[in-house]
């Protein structure tokens, strides 16, 4: 009788350990290169679990992979003479420079809104929007065109039912990164859930930087700008000047 | 062929920058112009951010004007005084345009103004030649009636103080002149990334009085200076020019400058500038529309922090 009384108490701290994420990339680091335009990562994973599978709602899995957090400007046009100008601007304080949500199910069948609230797992809640100025009585339409117009660049993405749960144990799905993809570690997280409710979830994270070349222009770009600037400089005359002299040499002959 | 350049951080086929230098490159050796008008908004049009285009082309302009320089220092049709004094006017005029593009920029207006100098130019000068070469066809079908038009001798620009020698151009006329057309060169060079060779050729024939022969390679001699001044004031505060861009570019352009110089003496001048004006009326009107209609996207995102 003791026994059913203490379970509880013991489990409530390590109930996610019940079931547990053995999880795997394909590759944990994304290299931009000059050639870069985008690249595809398999996560995959198995769930690990000493009990046999709980009866009632299957398991799903949710995976959000979300890249570096800024503070972005958004801008918005009207009518000004006859022009569209920029007229209205909302800071947004955080929100990620990439994100994508993707779930064995439709959204509403594996998430709850609390649990969406608590571990802050849609797009909506992973950007943080406050104090727009006074004068801007709809400044959610700004976080919603900050979603917008990410959309349309590939930068945020929603794919309900891309992830492929196999009985209830093994799930793989494809996650695309497009080329135009900000520097950084991207945090991956992998929540499984039952009924709306998460039982497990682990994190890890996806590099993803420039290297060679131009990790090395872009460095010095910012970090030594004049040097940057010469040098640019230099490499276009020379690059001017011998392609003009090649092509003298070339029709001479 | 892919490539990812660096700075302006987005992925652009490599083929179509070469197409695109190699395309402005032609025009502008059949027409000896620069061509930054016409490059900086094709970049606008492939998805490349107004700024990066702007400074990279500035870049660009060093490279290309300088065999054209050093081709007429050989042929000794450089007026290096007046050319020094029109760069005086070239700095303060690229500094004041860098500080303008950099205010705006904070406001999250710098595309604008960047679009708005463009059609204003680009529509004053292609509507400009299109009358000149229209008016041109029509007197080489008519036979010539009456005698060449009489320049006018002295006008304002000769009453003005602080008067120099010019012996190279053969001038001896103020200072004040020159300065003020090189300010304007230079804040045209720093907003909209050109050389401003298509005003400062017509200033220095027609308000100063230059000697045509050596027109084009002072002005030459004086864009060198003024852009790459420019280039380097748009990287150390903005950090927005890409070498690889400016390169690939320029590669293209240096080899469609040579195939268009040979195109250019096999046809008739007047035909030529008519299409050139057509194109340049055809940019500015692309740009205008895009100002002028609803946009699909009214909102747009740009990093925070006046940087």
């Amino acid at each position: 009788m003791l026994r059913w009384l203490i379970l509880p108490l013991l489990l409530l701290p390590t109930l996610s350990l019940a079931e547990e994420v053995v999880l795997g990339l394909s590759s944990d680091e994304v290299s931009i290169t000059t050639r870069f335009d985008g690249d595809e990562i398999l996560i995959f994973g198995a769930v690990k679990r000493d009990t046999p599978i709980p009866d009632g709602p299957p398991l799903q899995v949710v995976i959000a992979v979300a890249g570096p957090s800024e503070p972005v400007t958004v801008r918005r046009k009207a009518r000004r003479f006859g022009i569209w100008v920029n007229t209205d601007t909302v800071e947004v304080d955080r929100a990620p420079s990439y994100y994508t949500v993707a779930t064995s199910a439709p959204l509403e069948e594996v998430l709850s809104s609390t649990e969406d609230l608590r571990h802050k797992i849609t797009i909506d809640r992973a950007i943080r929007s406050v104090g727009a100025p006074q004068d801007i009585q709809d400044a959610e339409t700004f976080t919603e065109a900050l979603i917008r117009v990410r959309e349309a660049q590939q930068l945020y993405q929603h794919l309900e039912g891309a992830v492929a749960v196999d009985q209830q144990t093994l799930f793989r799905t494809e996650i695309d990164l497009p080329a135009n993809l900000t520097e950084g570690a991207y945090a991956t997280r992998i929540f499984l859930t039952r009924g709306g409710e998460v039982v497990s979830s682990t994190e890890t994270a996806i590099d993803v930087r420039k290297v060679g070349l131009e990790r090395w222009l872009y460095s010095l770009s910012r970090r030594q700008p004049l040097i940057y600037g010469l040098m640019s400089l230099a490499i276009a005359i020379v690059a001017g000047w011998g392609a003009s002299a090649a092509f003298r040499l070339l029709r001479e002959r | 062929m892919l490539i990812y350049l660096p700075i302006a951080e987005v992925s652009v086929n490599a083929f179509v920058l070469l197409g695109l230098g190699g395309m402005v490159g032609i025009l502008s050796g059949m027409f000896g112009v620069g061509g930054g008008f016409l490059m900086t908004p094709l970049l606008f049009f492939i998805g490349i951010p107004p700024a990066v285009a702007v400074a990279t082309e500035a870049n660009q302009i060093v490279a290309s004007s300088f065999s054209g320089v050093l081709a007429h220092f050989r042929r000794k049709t450089v007026d290096l005084k007046m050319g020094f004094v029109l760069l005086i006017g070239g700095l303060i005029g690229a500094a004041l345009g860098v500080v303008i593009f950099n205010y705006l920029k904070s406001l999250g207006q710098v595309d604008l103004l960047v679009r708005l100098c463009y059609v204003v130019f680009l529509g004053i000068v292609g509507g400009l030649m299109f009358i000149e070469s229209l008016n041109a066809i029509r007197r080489a079908n008519k036979p010539q009636t009456g005698g060449p038009r009489k320049r006018k001798q002295r006008g304002w620009v000769h009453a003005m103080p602080f008067k120099m020698r010019f012996r190279t151009s053969g001038l001896y006329i103020s200072v004040i002149p020159p300065i003020l057309v090189g300010v304007a060169v230079g804040i045209l060079a720093a907003i909209m990334g050109v050389g401003g060779g298509f005003i400062m050729v017509p200033a220095m024939i027609y308000l100063l009085g230059m000697p045509t022969k050596v027109v084009v390679g002072t002005s030459l001699f004086q864009i060198i200076f003024v852009t790459g001044f420019t280039t380097l004031l748009h990287a150390t505060t903005n950090y927005t020019v890409d070498v690889v861009l400016a390169v690939l570019l320029l590669i293209g352009g240096v080899i469609g400058a040579q195939v268009g110089t040979q195109i250019g003496t096999r046809l008739k001048a007047e035909q030529l500038r008519i299409l050139l004006a057509a194109l340049v009326l055809l940019v500015c009107g692309k740009l205008a529309l895009d100002l002028l209609l609803q946009p699909s996207e009214l909102y747009s995102l740009g990093a925070a922090g006046g940087h």
